[in-house]
């Protein structure tokens, strides 16, 4: 062991150091404490709930908790018995007498088709009931459906507390009532279709983009600063502009009868009668959403370009590069930490995109996010909604592993 | 040298103006000749990097005709001219190594490997890096950077090497070496060098000859001892080195001797350069080093000042006396002569020799 060193006041030197440094840590945390707060209060704590609800089935659980529990024993292959029977009878009147049989009614209609008039047509005939006598032979009196076995599968399934059908629906599969796992018939089919449109328009957003963002970033970064800050304005503007505002510019300008088209007419590149379709459709959504989001490829390929010295392609040309092979193998090599920045950043932006879909996207043009919205706002399934928005946090994710995976490494080759 | 060419690169009649408003180089006309290494030295603005530009091919003549080994090139692009040139910040890719960097240009060549491998040991070797092949030019000092970049111009042996203050960066000391290690380079490979400066020791430390510019416009262009010793003009004279100045007005003029009565009324025997007629105002310089203080020979000039400060130099000692109404007089004082006690306020005899102290325009 080395002598102890000790400060000039006397005290241990790592006793000392420590103490100087907990103070500073604690000025760091004290700073970022307030959005610290803030995130995890309005962001982290909503969000995960929000998750929960995809897999989470614990209300519809306690409505029903005695079914459930002496359901457990009742494989399923023929009918249940009475226990059964009577148990959900004694629960279902429990549940109509506080009202929340509706309740019960959407939640297994999500199971199985039918299910609201079923449990509505029962409660109503629940007080006719005879409890002394057979409980099946009275619930099929009342509705023929309650003769079908799969009723009551549904039933067992629905009162499951957590499940993860909903991811199985997302992608659209079911699992059937015996557990096997397929494919919901082809013309139900629309999530997938949604999963593959999405991608493919946020890769073609983020391509394009890209196309168009690269020569005008380069142009600005070599600009005179007053002509380049000119520029950035206008590149800008809509930036500060509202999103609806322009969503809505872009509905004026695309529309069969708007400025673009009328501008063709007159000009006579098109016939009055086969005005363009430019809205309602994937065309619509492309080009809204290649122009709002075209700031985000803009800025970080400026900010990596300003840093590129020019004398790097002229050090190049003088060697006797061309022109064109000083670009492909200098100038190129060294943007592409802002090509990689600016696609992460329009794609995952593009991937969740839902207002400009919703109202230039028509039927055509819609994309995953406004599947979640409809779920979220009209038909009410929460659950399905929450685990689409799941799979597409995930993908997010995925996709900014792969970033850090990636151009992590390559930059710190850069570096 | 017998078979070399005197006129490698040839400047005729060039003018530059940028913003068609003024012109940045003046109906340049200059001679650089094979291997030997010119230095283009000039305060910033004076136009010795747009000349060095133009001849790399990365501006345009507005005017006039550059010839490079005998033919023009106004139209040649930079890539197509096979000159060297190593920039003021290195311009080295960041994003490739020490030898991905050297092989570049002979990749553009197409070069077969086995000789690119040859060539970059042998160049290397010459700059002192071997086996820094494989850093990242961010992984090295600023003067193995320097060094690589001079290496990455030298690699595919052109004829002709350009150099845009290369030396800026580095601090005094490296610089001061690296500037042997450049000029022993050139004399070594025999290369034709064109460098631009605006430190004046550099240049005259490492030219074979020196083109003093100033409002784009060549002052002098001649070897680093006579540039020093016999400036043309008084911006040459104020520009390189140390300088005391006078201003007067002729009064009797003769072969190799002129009477020049100073603003305040004294009169100096000088050396008319730039003076031909009685009655012409003129500047008249005179070099630190060349006044003598309490001099004993027979000398044509000889005054009295009063020192008004000693600044410690070291090696030296510098003393600012008031001479002729001039305040600003500087002496060079060797420390040897430490017998040599000075106090401001003395009062100090000095004096010259008319052939030192040269009659300039004004």
């Amino acid at each position: 062991m080395t002598a102890e060193i000790r400060t000039s006041d006397g005290e241990l030197l790592s006793v000392k150091l420590k103490k100087v440094e907990r103070r500073r840590r604690t000025t760091a945390f004290l700073l970022a404490a307030p959005l610290l707060f803030f995130i995890v209060f309005a962001y982290v704590i909503p969000i995960f709930q929000m998750l929960g609800r995809s897999i989470d089935n614990a209300e519809m659980n306690s409505f029903l908790t005695e079914t459930h529990e002496v359901m457990q024993t009742w494989d399923g292959s023929e009918m249940p018995g009475e226990d059964v029977t009577s148990t959900f009878y004694y629960e279902l009147k429990t549940a109509v007498e506080n009202k929340y049989h509706g309740k019960i009614a959407t939640r297994l209609n999500y199971e199985k088709g039918g299910f609201t008039s079923l449990i509505k047509k029962t409660s109503r005939k629940l007080k006719n009931f005879d409890e002394n006598a057979n409980f099946l032979d009275q619930f099929i009196d009342v509705h023929k459906k309650w003769g079908d076995i799969e009723y009551w599968q549904a039933l067992k399934r629905g009162t499951d507390a957590y499940h993860f059908r909903k991811y199985l629906t997302t992608f659209d599969y079911e699992q059937k009532f015996d557990g096997s796992i397929e494919r919901i018939p082809e013309k139900l089919r629309i999530n997938v279709t949604l999963w593959l449109r999405t991608i493919f328009v946020a890769v073609g957003v983020t391509f394009c983009c890209f196309i168009l963002a690269y020569p005008i970033s380069h142009l600005l970064s070599v600009l005179p600063t007053r002509y380049s800050n000119l520029l950035m304005i206008c590149v800008l503007l809509p930036f500060w502009t509202s999103l609806l505002v322009r969503t809505s510019s872009w509905m004026v300008l695309l529309q069969k009868q708007g400025v673009l088209n009328d501008t063709l007419v007159s000009l006579g590149f098109v016939a009055d009668e086969s005005r363009l379709e430019l809205m309602y459709n994937m065309t619509g959504t492309f080009i809204a959403m290649t122009q709002i989001l075209l700031p985000f490829m803009v800025l970080p390929l400026y900010s990596v370009m300003k840093t590129i010295s020019p004398s790097l392609m002229r050090a190049a040309t003088s060697m006797g590069a061309t022109p064109f092979h000083a670009f492909r193998k200098i100038y190129f090599p060294l943007t592409y930490a802002g090509i990689s920045a600016g696609s992460i950043l329009v794609f995952v932006l593009a991937i969740g995109y839902y207002i400009t879909p919703a109202l230039v996207g028509g039927a055509k043009g819609i994309l995953i996010s406004n599947r979640i919205a409809y779920h979220m706002q009209q038909s009410l399934d929460w659950s399905l909604a929450t685990a689409m928005a799941t799979v597409l946090l995930i993908a997010v994710l995925v996709v900014y592993w792969l970033y850090n995976k990636i151009v992590g490494i390559d930059n710190m080759r850069l570096g | 040298m017998n078979s070399k060419k005197s006129d490698f690169v040839k400047f005729e009649q060039v003018d530059k103006s940028y913003d068609g408003k003024e012109l940045v180089v003046k109906g340049l006309d200059l001679d650089i000749a094979e291997g030997e290494f010119l230095t283009l030295l000039g305060p910033s603005g004076s136009g010795k990097t747009t000349t060095l530009m133009m001849l790399a091919g990365f501006e345009t003549p507005t005017n006039g005709e550059i010839y490079f080994d005998g033919r023009p090139i106004n139209n040649i692009p930079p890539h197509k001219r096979g000159i060297g040139m190593v920039f003021q910040n290195y311009a080295l890719f960041p994003h490739l190594s020490v030898y991905e960097n050297l092989a570049f240009p002979l990749k553009v060549r197409k070069v077969d490997k086995s000789e690119i491998e040859e060539r970059i040991n042998k160049t290397l070797k010459m700059v002192s890096l071997t086996g820094f092949e494989n850093r990242m030019p961010a992984q090295l000092s600023g003067g193995q950077q320097q060094r690589v970049a001079v290496a990455r111009a030298l690699v595919f042996d052109p004829k002709l090497v350009l150099m845009d203050e290369p030396l800026g960066a580095l601090d005094k000391n490296l610089r001061e070496s690296m500037q042997y290690e450049l000029k022993h380079i050139h004399e070594s490979l025999g290369v034709t060098v064109v460098y631009v400066t605006h430190d004046q020791g550099e240049a005259l430390t490492m030219s074979n000859r020196i083109a003093v510019f100033n409002d784009g416009k060549v002052q002098q262009l001649s070897g680093p001892n006579e540039l020093y010793e016999t400036p043309v003009n008084s911006f040459v004279a104020s520009f390189i080195g140390e300088n005391n100045t006078f201003t007067g007005t002729v009064k009797e003029i003769a072969s190799g001797s002129a009477k020049i009565e100073t603003d305040s009324g004294e009169t100096i025997v000088a050396n008319p350069i730039a003076v031909s007629s009685s009655g012409e105002k003129s500047r008249i310089s005179l070099r630190p080093e060349r006044v003598s203080i309490d001099p004993n020979e027979q000398l044509e000039n000889k005054f009295t000042s009063e020192i008004r400060e000693i600044i410690y130099h070291g090696d030296h000692t510098r003393v600012r006396v008031n001479l002729l109404g001039n305040d600003d007089f500087i002496l060079k004082v060797p420390n040897a002569s430490s017998d040599l006690k000075l106090n401001v306020g003395d009062k100090l005899e000095l004096g010259w020799s008319s052939h030192d102290c040269r009659a300039l325009d004004y």
